[in-house]
Order: C-alpha cells, then sequence, then structure tokens
C-alpha cells in the first residue's frame, strides 16, 4: 500500500469512495444476478426460452449486428473524410457528429416517428411503396443507427490523424491505386479502432430503449426488443422474467467491455 | 528512414493536416458526397423535421405549451434531479479519481473496472435493480418501507436512477488529466507549507479544470436525457413524479403530441447547447494534452 493511501485522511477518502461505489454499483448488480438463478436453473432457462423472450432477445441481437455491419462502413467512410478532405462546413458537420450523444432518447424516437411515421408526408410515400419504417424493423435499425453514430467516427479520427503516411504514399509509387492502397495499407491500420468503434455500438445498441419504444410499435414476437421485454415484464409483474432477460444482455455487455478492455491493455492502452 | 527517400514529394509536408482539396478527383468527390448525404440524412433531417414540427403552429402556441402546468413541473424535477446527481457525482468523481490516481492498495484495478459498469448496462436493467433492491420486497427496500421511507415509485428511486446512470463521467475525465498532471507541483506546495486540501484547492484542482468541466458537461447532458431508469422505476404518475423526459414519452404514447413537440424541442435545445460546450472542452482537454506532451 502507497504512503498516500496508509494516511488517515487517504484512508478515509478511499473507504468513503469505494462504500458509494459498492452500494451503487456492486450491490445491484449482485441482487439482480442473485435473485434470476434464486429460483434455480430449470426456472432460468424456462424463463429465457420462453418465445416472447427468446423471439426478443433474437431481434435485440440482430437489429444491433445489422447496424453494425452498416455502422462499421459508414464512420470509417466519415472518419476518412472528416480527416483527408477538406470540405466546406466541417467544423459544424464535426461538431455535430456527436449530436446523438447529446440528445435524450426518447427526442430522437420522435424525430424518428415525426419523420417517418404513417401520418406523415414521408412516411406516407414509403408506405406507398411497400416500405414501412416505423412500427417495423428498419425504424429500429434506424434508430440504433442514429444513436450509435458517432462511435465508430470518433474511434477512427483520431488514429487517422496520427496516421504516418509514408506508407500510403509509398504503396502509390509502386502503382497501387487507391483501393488497394486502402485495402493493404491503411486498413490493418486502422481496423483495431474500428472494432472498439463497433463493439461499443453493438454493446449500446442491446440496451437501447428510449428511441426504440417509440419506433417499435411494442408488438410481441414482431417488433419487441429485449429491453422493451424487459420493460413490460416488470409492468406486468413477471420480475423473474424480466431479471433473466437482464442477466442475458448484461453479461452480453460486459463481455464485450472485458474483450475490448484486454484487447486495449495488449496493445500498450493506445486506442 | 529508407522509406523517405522513395517516397514521392507530395503536395503536403504536415502529415497530420487534412489535404489540399481533391475534390477535382471523381473518387474523393463520390465518397464525400455519399459520406454528408448520409450525415444529412441520419442526424439533419430530423432535427429539422421535428423542430418543423414544433413549430408549426408558431412561437405563441409553442410557449404556451412550454408554460403548461405539467410541463413546467417535469422540467423543474428535471433540473432538480439533474443538479442534485451532478453535484453528488461530481464530489464522488473528484474523489475517486483521486484515490485511483495517488493511491496505490489491493483491487485498484478491480475498482477502476467498476466504475465503468454503468456503461455496459440498459437503462430499464438499471431501474430492474434499483426496483429488485429498494422495491417494497427488495433487500434494502424491506427495511426503508419499515421505517416509512418511499425509495421506488417516488423521487428518491429517480434520484438513485440518476446517479447510477452518470456514475462514471466524471472519475474517467479526471483520472487522465489528473494523472498526467503528477505529484511534483502538489510535493512542491506540500514543502512550502500548504495544507492537503489547501494544495487541492489551488494547486489540482485548476490544472484538472478542463477535464473536469468535461465530465460535468456529460453528467449534465446524460442526466437530463436518462428515460429508460426513471420510466421503470418512477411509476409515471402525471404531476408528481414525472420528469419531461417522461411527459414527452407520455403525450407520444396518448396520442396528445403537442406538448410533447415542445418539450422535446427544448429539451433538444438545451442539449445543443451542452453539445456546445462539451465540443469547445474537449477541445481543450485535447489541446491541454498535446501541449503537455511538448
Amino acid at each position: 500500500m502507497s504512503h498516500a493511501a496508509r494516511r488517515p485522511s487517504g484512508l478515509l477518502l478511499r473507504s468513503a469512495t469505494l462504500s458509494y461505489l459498492s452500494v451503487m454499483v456492486v450491490l445491484p448488480f449482485l441482487i439482480l444476478t442473485i435473485q434470476a438463478f434464486q429460483p434455480g436453473l430449470t426456472a432460468f432457462w424456462k424463463a429465457l426460452t420462453n418465445p416472447f423472450a427468446w423471439h426478443a432477445l433474437k431481434l435485440t441481437f440482430a437489429t444491433a449486428l445489422a447496424m453494425v455491419v452498416i455502422n462499421a462502413v459508414t464512420g470509417t467512410a466519415t472518419a476518412w473524410v472528416l480527416v483527408r478532405y477538406a470540405i466546406p462546413g466541417k467544423a459544424f458537420v464535426n461538431a455535430l457528429i456527436d449530436l446523438p450523444f447529446a440528445v435524450p432518447t426518447v427526442v430522437t424516437g420522435l424525430m424518428l416517428v415525426v419523420l417517418y411515421g404513417p401520418t406523415s408526408a414521408l412516411g406516407a410515400i414509403l408506405g406507398q411503396h411497400g416500405l414501412r419504417v416505423i412500427y417495423e424493423t428498419p425504424g429500429i435499425v434506424l434508430a440504433l443507427m442514429f444513436v450509435t453514430y458517432p462511435f465508430v467516427i470518433r474511434s477512427v479520427q483520431p488514429v487517422l490523424l496520427e496516421m504516418d503516411r509514408a506508407e500510403e504514399e509509398a504503396a502509390a509509387t509502386l502503382g497501387a491505386g487507391p483501393f488497394t492502397t486502402f485495402r493493404r495499407v491503411t486498413l490493418p491500420i486502422l481496423w483495431p479502432s474500428i472494432l472498439t468503434g463497433t463493439a461499443l455500438s453493438f454493446s449500446r445498441a442491446l440496451g437501447e430503449f428510449g428511441s426504440v419504444v417509440l419506433v417499435a410499435g411494442n408488438r410481441p414476437l414482431a417488433t419487441k426488443t429485449a429491453p422493451m421485454y424487459i420493460f413490460g415484464e416488470v409492468e406486468s409483474g413477471n420480475l423473474h422474467g424480466a431479471m433473466v432477460v437482464s442477466t442475458v444482455l448484461l453479461a452480453s455487455s460486459l463481455a464485450i467491455l472485458i474483450v475490448l478492455n484486454l484487447l486495449q491493455r495488449r496493445r500498450g492502452g493506445a486506442s | 528512414m529508407v522509406m523517405s527517400t522513395l517516397t514521392l514529394n507530395t503536395h503536403d509536408s504536415a502529415r497530420s493536416t487534412p489535404d489540399r482539396p481533391r475534390i477535382s478527383k471523381w473518387g474523393p468527390r463520390l465518397l464525400t458526397t455519399a459520406v454528408l448525404a448520409w450525415f444529412a440524412l441520419l442526424i439533419l433531417v430530423p432535427t429539422i423535421a421535428l423542430t418543423r414540427q414544433g413549430l408549426a403552429g408558431g412561437l405563441r402556441p409553442f410557449m404556451d405549451s412550454l408554460t403548461a402546468t405539467d410541463v413546467r413541473m417535469s422540467f423543474v424535477l428535471t433540473l432538480v434531479i439533474t443538479a442534485l446527481a451532478t453535484v453528488v457525482n461530481t464530489v464522488f468523481g473528484l474523489a475517486f479519481a483521486v484515490v485511483l490516481v495517488r493511491q496505490k492498495f489491493h483491487g485498484r484495478a478491480l475498482a477502476d473496472g467498476m466504475v465503468d459498469l454503468p456503461f455496459a448496462v440498459s437503462p430499464v436493467i438499471a431501474g430492474l435493480m434499483l426496483i429488485v433492491l429498494y422495491g417494497p420486497r427488495g433487500w434494502l427496500g424491506r427495511w426503508l418501507e419499515s421505517a416509512g421511507i418511499r425509495v421506488v415509485y417516488a423521487w428518491p428511486g429517480m434520484m438513485l436512477a440518476c446517479l447510477f446512470v452518470t456514475l462514471p463521467f466524471v472519475v474517467r475525465e479526471v483520472v487522465p488529466v489528473l494523472r498526467e498532471f503528477g505529484v511534483d507541483q502538489e510535493e512542491v506546495a506540500y514543502t512550502l507549507g500548504a495544507g492537503r486540501w489547501g494544495t487541492f484547492w489551488r494547486v489540482t484542482l485548476p490544472s484538472i479544470r478542463w477535464g473536469l468541466a468535461y465530465g460535468v458537461t456529460l453528467t449534465v447532458a446524460r442526466s437530463l436525457g436518462e428515460f429508460g431508469a426513471l420510466l421503470v422505476v418512477s411509476g409515471n404518475i402525471i404531476g408528481r413524479t414525472q420528469t419531461a423526459t417522461l411527459y414527452i414519452h407520455d403525450g407520444v404514447e396518448s396520442f396528445h403530441p403537442e406538448g410533447a413537440y415542445a418539450a422535446s424541442l427544448l429539451l433538444a435545445g438545451i442539449s445543443f447547447i451542452m453539445l456546445i460546450v462539451m465540443e469547445t472542452l474537449r477541445r481543450r482537454v485535447a489541446a491541454r494534452e498535446g501541449a503537455d506532451e511538448q
């Protein structure tokens, strides 16, 4: 223990903050996990494989995956354009990238309903062509894409900014076209940050509620995601069912965070 | 470097600055258009659509909806909860950052990891945790109820919800700046006779102020927008335990969205201002880090 840690004031500070952390964070986690498994493993499995719960989980993972694939491409492209090209209003765009971080999720949901809802102009036009966005799965993916928009961009941008262009230029002199250069020289340098960004957005998307609940229409076995299922079960008093699905989501998010942490530490903390 | 003799002396010598405009070539132009179009479609258009909808009736009706009683009360509740949560978690954040950076003890890495846990939790799950712990049949809730203290379905539960989701921000933003700041100046202050508290106020705090400010801004923005956990924990009774976000949700779900549009615009406007502040502070922190490295 360090000298600072052994001082009485240091001890006081440490015990006070660790107590706060334990009560506020550790205790809720522990209680939830304990109570989810308290009725036994069979009960846990039954609650998990309940068709409504199972479908909600599948939908959540599927929409998150779809969003992640799109975001990986668009996020990298956006970071590329922001760093490498000069465009009018770049500072404006750069500042607005973080808008989804600042906007409350309910407001996001409302924005999408206003724009694509069945009573809106755009929604009516799309509806005539058979493209229903709101109250359908595309709406969920759209909401997820909005709220996770900054993750990949902000992950890739610093790496691009710091990158040494010498190798790219060497490849160009050796005759490689822009695509080949990107694929063989740039991408290997970028992919850890792309991975970090997509992992963060995936983790966020698993738990997204505020924007999805307004946009998805709450139809069980159709458009009800896992967070919505959890909420529904809490409202109807089935706390155990809610806890079981919660544990699965938590385990997934935590696994992603832990893997990310390990990868970052392996790279010496560079992200 | 051997490579440098082989590279063409291309137009930019400073590698980290962007190219001069290459929009004469179709490739970059196409990509830029695609990226900007995507940005506009995903981010700008919905924002504009909401603004148009909210101000559709004109400025007067907009102001009138905002001054309706339940809207006003919901904003008051939001601001009070946000203020309290920010104060508590800023104090905790500063204290814990000092503990994590300046003290060595068993389990420090574990404690460091624990702080990030709220980020991995969906808001509804956070609300569920609070119900399980503090609800009438919960482990702590049982005792509190018998002492006459109502936590869930009342404002203390909402406080706890906001405290939970905003817990990591100040810690995470202060720890790196504190780490970089180093103990040298603090030790100088001690040798010159400043007490621990005096040193903290006059030496440590000023040097971490931008990281601290950024963390506080993130905390406020997050707390203003908190919804899922509050929905689960609050019982959502109109006029009594409704925050701005709950009010908006209620308006949409009950098909009376007019007030919801106005409230959304106000909340989005406040968040937008927070965003500008965030961006400015983020650049300050980054600039400071860059300066310190030299």
